[in-house]
């Protein structure tokens, strides 16, 4: 379970969390969506405990973030997943090293067992047979995959996806979407999508919480987000810029 | 105003590259430290800079041997021209450049490296892994540094003594033996223990600032520039001011 009290954090005078409330429960898929700078990524990252908030509260399963330092902040970590945007692959490993990495800390398993798991996450995520390859050989799509099978190797309870369809042409895009859903079922995870792809959002969101401004504007199933009557909600959903903005 | 707000810059730089070493003895305490990892570290910042550290030892070497002839040669004292060479290698110029050369080559490349990984997000990434960045980016970087920077010391020194005895015996035609015999009566033991006490301090140094410098670096390219530039200076002028200070120190514990 994941619950976010009254979470603020400003970068000098811009504040970029103003108040931000919502509860979200051990299964559920949660799309947080919004308008670039909106302050989404930031909002992720204070859920797994990479930035800290100025005020509020971040609980895990009855562990309150912003009360533990980094080294037990680790242990809350090992369950959760997360996919960068820019997936951050380790450069200097290949594809087996880099999805192997928190086997290998952990040295629990043999050789043979983590190889093993290796190719079974990379058949999960239609890579077989990359392992040997670096991160600057593969595709935009690829390097995401390979970011994605490095956060269920150790099977977490909580996937985090950072704008995983960004940068991606619509193929791929569709690809990730499906693999998103197929990971959540097989893997029974609750599942949190930041992203501002109106498609993805239909597809892979349960629920969806609309951020604006720092805080959270709308929330509700995609089917009321999407028929919402709401203007900013509106615009936001069909891609429509406000009048108002535009400037010559 | 603006020096007060440099000097407040300055003190916390200083506080924070405090915690980032206590971070790391505590990490060390705790058994963090992977062994590969410390290996792979030595196979680059040692290994890998012994070419500069040797060339840089034996033209030191060479050219004091050269000048310290030509003035000690106007008062019929050439036979004394390795002393000063062998002594000054020891305890000055072997750990000194053998720093500088390490500084340059080695805290570029970590400042740079770390950069890189935090703008990139895989700083951010392995702190995702349960994996804490001081286990496993700052602390094989900074026993590496510590155990190799004496290693390219000794190198350095016993390469300039060879060259500048070389240059000093065959191409200036001093008498071999007794130059030896002035070698030896001159130099003693504490003066490579004074050197190499110096060597640690600048290895464990570089590889702390050029650490702190990376994890710390700005956003963009930009950002990674800055921190390589600024690893290199501050690592740099720190082995030349505390080589000052460490001389009184070391001079104090080793009495020659």
């Amino acid at each position: 379970m994941i619950e976010v009290r009254d979470l603020k954090k400003s970068f000098g005078a811009q504040k970029v969390l103003d108040g931000v409330n919502f509860r979200i429960e051990q299964g559920d898929s949660v799309v947080i969506i919004g308008r670039s700078g909106c302050g989404k990524s930031v909002l992720l990252k204070h859920l797994i405990g990479l930035i800290r908030p100025d005020s509020g509260e971040v609980i895990i399963d009855d562990e309150h973030l912003n009360t533990l330092d980094e080294r037990r902040l680790l242990e809350v970590r090992r369950k959760f997943g997360m996919l960068f945007q820019s997936a951050a692959l380790f450069d200097s490993l290949n594809v087996a090293e880099n999805i192997s990495f928190v086997l290998r800390r952990e040295r629990s398993l043999s050789e043979k067992e983590i190889a093993e798991r290796v190719e079974e996450v990379l058949e999960m995520v239609e890579l077989p047979g990359t392992q040997k390859k670096k991160p600057s050989e593969l595709s935009g799509g690829m390097r995401k995959r390979v970011g994605l099978a490095r956060a269920i190797i150790y099977k977490p309870e909580i996937l985090l996806y950072d704008e995983p369809t960004t940068g991606l042409d619509p193929v791929v895009s569709d690809s990730i979407d499906q693999l998103i859903i197929r990971v959540r079922e097989q893997l029974k995870i609750t599942t949190v999508v930041v992203t501002h792809d109106t498609r993805s959002m239909r597809r892979v969101g349960q629920r969806i919480l609309m951020m604006v401004s720092g805080k959270i504007y709308a929330a509700g199933p995609p089917e009321e987000i999407f028929s919402s009557q709401d203007p900013v909600v509106h615009r936001f959903v069909n891609g429509i810029s406000d009048p108002k903005e535009m400037t010559l | 105003m603006l020096f007060v707000r440099r000097f407040n810059n300055g003190l916390l730089t200083l506080g924070e590259m405090a915690i980032l070493l206590f971070e790391a003895a505590g990490s060390l305490f705790r058994r963090r430290l992977n062994f590969g990892d410390v290996v792979y570290q030595l196979y680059h910042i040692g290994v890998k800079s012994q070419s500069v550290v040797l060339i840089t030892g034996a033209f030191t070497g060479m050219v004091l041997a050269a000048q310290t002839y030509l003035q000690f040669h106007k008062v019929r004292m050439d036979t004394a021209t390795m002393a000063v060479v062998s002594v000054s290698m020891l305890s000055q110029l072997g750990p000194v450049l053998t720093g500088l050369m390490v500084a340059g080559r080695v805290g570029a490349s970590i400042a740079a490296e770390l950069g890189t990984m935090k703008v990139t997000e895989q700083i951010d990434a392995l702190r995702t892994l349960a994996t804490h960045p001081v286990d496993y980016l700052v602390l094989p970087r900074l026993v590496a540094g510590t155990i190799a920077l004496p290693l390219l010391t000794s190198e350095a020194i016993a390469i300039g003594i060879g060259a500048g005895y070389y240059t000093t015996t065959s191409l200036l035609g001093v008498d071999p033996a007794y130059t030896w015999e002035w070698v030896l009566k001159y130099t003693v033991p504490n003066h490579l223990y004074g050197g190499l006490t110096k060597a640690t301090f600048f290895g464990t140094a570089i590889a702390l600032i050029a650490c702190y410098k990376g994890l710390h670096c700005g956003e963009g390219a930009e950002g990674v520039g800055r921190a390589t530039t600024e690893a290199v200076v501050i690592a740099s002028i720190t082995i030349l001011i505390s080589n000052f200070f460490l001389t009184l120190f070391v001079g104090r514990i080793f009495e020659p």
